[in-house]
C-alpha cells in the first residue's frame, strides 16, 4: 500500500495528501464536547431540512387548534393562532442560526483585518484602528442595533449589521494580542529573509496560525449574537411575524402564559438556551485545545 | 572582488536607547565559496551585522558604511531588489529550528514554496525538495514532504531548514548559530552536512557563533567581535597557533581543555560593555591583563600583524600571558 503510494509520487511528482482526520480527533475531548458539538450539528441539519422536517407550514392558520396542548397531532401544541409550534421551532431555526452566522462572519473577517493590520504595522495605524474600536466598545451593541432598526427599518439586515460591528472589536482585540506575539516569533522573521512580501506573510503563514483562537472565541460569540439577535426580536426590532423566529416566538407566547398555555413561549425559549449552552461549550473546548497544544 | 563585503558599517540606534554604537566600522569580506566565521559573545553585534546583509537593521537606525553582496549596495536599495536579493542571492539559517519554521505547514510545503514562488512548476519543485531532503541525509524523503515539522527532532529539523535555505541555490548562506539549539552530537552531524553542501555547491558562507572552536573546525577564516567592533581577523589555523588580540587569547584560555597536562579554564575577568555604556577608549581596556594609559584614550584601529588583522595597540609586542 505505501509502496504503492510512493510509486504514484514518483510518477506525477506532486505531494499526494492522506486524508484528514482532524474532525474525528475533534471530537474525542469528553462526552460534553462531543454531545455539544452533536446538538449543533444537529441543530443545523434541521435549519437546513426545516420545510422537510416540519409537520406542518409553520405559517399556517388553525382556529381550531388555539393553544392546543401537546398531543399526537401536534407534539408541542399550537399557539393562539392555532400554529404547530414544532414547525415553527424548526423554521425558527433558520432565522435563529442564519442571523448569528452573519455576525459572526462579518466580526471575524473584519476583527482579523483589523487586528493583523495593527500588529503588523504598529505605529500610528496601530493607535488609530485600536482607539476605533475602543470607540466602538463604548457603545452598547443592543442599542446601535436598536438605532438601526429605527433608522433603517425592522428584519434581520439592520440588527445583523449592528451586532457585526458591535462583536468586531472584541475579535479585533484579540487578534491584535496573539497577532502581535505571533509576529515575533522567528518563523516569521525567516520568511521575511527569504524575501516574502508583509501581506503573503500575514495571509498564507500567520493568519493560519492564529486561526484556532480566533475560532475559539468565534464560537463563544456565536452564543452571544444567537441570544442578543433573540433579544432584539423580542424586543419587537428583530424578524417581525408573522416569520417564525424563536425570540419573536416568546414574546408572542408571553400572552398564552396567561392561559395557562407553557410550550408557546417555553419551547422556543428551551431552544435558545440549548443553542447558547451548545455553542459556549464547543468554543471552549476549541481553545481547551489550543491551549493544551501550545503548553 | 569578494561576494559580500561589508565596509566601515557604523549602525547606531536613536538616541537614548544605547550609548555606543551597536555596528562600530565593521569591515568584513567572505569570497565565493569561502566560509567566514563571525565569533562573538552575546550583545557583541554580530548577529546585527549578519542581518545588515539582507537589508535588516533595527528600526530608526542611524546607519553609514555599506554593504555590498555581489557588488550591489545593499543599503540603498529598493524593496523589490531587497526581495529578490533574499529569494534568490543569499538564505539564512536559524538557530532554533523548531521556532524558525511555520508550525502549520507541512515540510514539502515549506520546502517547495519558495520555488514556486519563483515560477518554477510545482511537480518539479517538489522534485528537486525531495533531492535536498536526500542530500541533508534524511530517510524516506517522500514520506518527510507529508510531515509536520512537530514530527522531526530537532537536529533533523534543522537539516530541513539547511535543505529549503539551499533551495534557491543561494550563493552566500548566511548560519546564525545554526546549531546552538542542538545537542552536541547533533550538532557534528548538522555542521558536517553543513561544510559538505557547502563545499559541494561553492556557497559562499558567513557563520555566526558564539563558539571560537567551531568556527575554526568550520571556516577558512575568522573575524573576532568585541563591543560593535572587529578587533581580530586571521585564519582559521592561526588564529589558535597565535591569537594577536588579547581578547581572543582570554576566549581560548576560556575554553575547557581535556589535554592531562592542561591547567583548568581561566574565565576573562569583568563582562561584557552593555549597550548602556560608551568606553572612550579600547572596549576591553576593563578586562584586559596588558592594559596600558594609551588604551583608555582612544580606540586602536585595526592593524596589519604578518597575515593577521588586530585591533590592539600592543599587537606587535604578542599576548603576554
Amino acid at each position: 500500500m505505501s509502496t504503492l503510494r510512493i510509486d504514484r509520487e514518483a510518477a506525477d511528482g506532486a505531494i499526494v495528501r492522506r486524508p484528514g482526520f482532524g474532525l474525528l480527533r475533534a471530537l474525542r475531548q469528553g462526552p460534553l464536547f462531543a454531545g455539544a458539538a452533536a446538538v449543533l450539528v444537529l441543530l443545523v441539519l434541521i435549519a437546513v431540512f426545516a420545510p422537510l422536517i416540519a409537520p406542518y407550514d409553520p405559517d399556517a392558520v388553525d382556529l381550531t387548534a388555539t393553544l392546543a396542548g401537546s398531543s399526537s397531532e401536534h407534539l408541542l401544541g399550537a399557539d393562539q393562532s392555532g400554529r404547530d409550534i414544532l414547525s415553527r421551532v424548526i423554521h425558527g431555526a433558520r432565522t435563529g442560526l442564519l442571523g448569528p452566522l452573519l455576525v459572526v462572519g462579518i466580526s471575524t473577517f473584519l476583527g482579523i483585518a483589523i487586528g493583523v493590520a495593527a500588529a503588523w504595522r504598529g505605529g500610528w495605524i496601530d493607535a488609530m484602528l485600536s482607539r476605533s474600536m475602543d470607540l466602538i466598545f463604548a457603545f452598547p451593541g443592543m442599542l446601535v442595533a436598536i438605532l438601526f432598526v429605527a433608522v433603517f427599518g425592522s428584519g434581520l439586515t439592520a440588527p445583523v449589521i449592528a451586532m457585526s460591528v458591535a462583536y468586531t472589536p472584541y475579535v479585533g482585540r484579540l487578534v491584535r494580542s496573539i497577532a502581535g506575539q505571533e509576529k515575533a516569533r522567528p518563523y516569521i522573521e525567516s520568511y521575511r529573509v527569504q524575501g516574502w512580501s508583509g501581506w503573503t506573510i500575514c495571509v498564507r503563514h500567520l493568519i493560519p496560525n492564529i486561526t484556532p483562537t480566533v475560532l475559539a472565541q468565534s464560537a463563544i460569540n456565536f452564543g452571544y449574537a444567537l441570544m442578543d439577535l433573540a433579544a432584539l426580536s423580542y424586543l419587537g426590532f428583530g424578524v417581525q411575524p408573522p416569520d417564525s423566529d424563536w425570540g419573536s416566538m416568546i414574546n408572542e407566547g408571553q400572552a398564552a402564559l396567561l392561559q395557562d398555555a407553557m410550550l408557546p413561549s417555553f419551547a422556543p425559549g428551551l431552544c435558545i438556551v440549548v443553542a447558547v449552552v451548545a455553542f459556549g461549550i464547543v468554543g471552549e473546548g476549541i481553545a481547551d485545545r489550543v491551549a493544551k497544544r501550545e503548553r | 572582488m569578494a561576494f559580500l563585503e561589508i565596509d566601515e558599517l557604523t549602525v547606531r540606534l536613536p538616541q537614548g536607547r544605547a550609548a555606543r554604537p551597536i555596528l562600530d566600522g565593521v569591515s568584513l569580506r567572505v569570497g565565493e565559496g569561502e566560509s567566514v566565521g563571525l565569533v562573538g559573545e552575546s550583545g557583541s553585534g554580530k548577529s546585527v551585522a549578519c542581518r545588515s546583509v539582507l537589508g535588516l537593521l533595527p528600526e530608526g537606525a542611524a546607519v553609514s558604511g555599506a554593504v555590498r553582496v555581489g557588488g550591489r549596495d545593499v543599503l540603498g536599495m529598493r524593496r523589490a531588489e531587497l526581495r529578490s536579493l533574499r529569494a534568490r542571492e543569499v538564505a539564512m539559517v536559524f538557530q532554533d529550528p523548531r521556532a524558525s519554521v511555520n508550525p502549520m505547514r507541512r515540510v514539502g510545503d515549506f520546502l517547495t514554496e519558495g520555488l514556486r514562488a519563483a515560477g518554477t512548476a510545482p511537480a518539479v519543485a517538489a522534485r528537486r525538495a525531495v533531492e535536498l531532503l536526500e542530500a541533508v541525509g534524511i530517510r524516506d524523503p517522500e514520506g518527510a514532504m507529508r510531515r509536520y515539522p512537530h514530527h522531526f527532532s530537532g537536529g533533523m529539523l534543522q537539516r530541513v531548514v539547511i535543505a529549503a535555505a539551499l533551495a534557491g541555490e543561494p550563493s552566500l548562506l548566511l548560519a546564525d548559530e545554526p546549531t546552538t539549539a542542538l545537542d552536541v552530537t547533533t550538532q557534528a552531524e548538522v555542521i558536517a552536512i553543513l561544510t559538505r553542501l557547502q563545499a559541494e555547491r561553492g556557497t559562499g558562507m558567513l557563520f555566526v557563533t558564539h563558539d571560537l572552536e567551531l568556527a575554526a573546525a568550520v571556516c577558512d577564516r575568522v573575524y573576532v567581535m568585541y563591543a560593535g567592533r572587529i578587533v581580530e581577523t586571521q585564519t582559521a589555523a592561526g588564529l589558535f597557533a597565535r591569537p594577536r588580540h588579547p581578547y581572543t587569547a582570554g576566549l581560548l584560555a576560556s575554553t575547557p581543555r581535556l589535554d592531562p597536562d592542561a591547567g583548568p579554564p581561566k574565565p576573562i575577568p569583568g563582562r561584557p560593555v552593555s549597550l548602556a555604556e560608551a568606553p572612550t577608549g579600547c572596549a576591553f581596556a576593563a578586562r584586559c591583563a596588558q592594559v596600558r594609559p594609551e588604551c583608555l584614550v582612544e580606540p586602536p584601529a585595526l592593524v596589519r600583524a604578518d597575515d593577521a588583522y588586530a585591533a590592539c595597540f600592543r599587537v606587535d609586542e604578542g599576548i603576554v600571558t
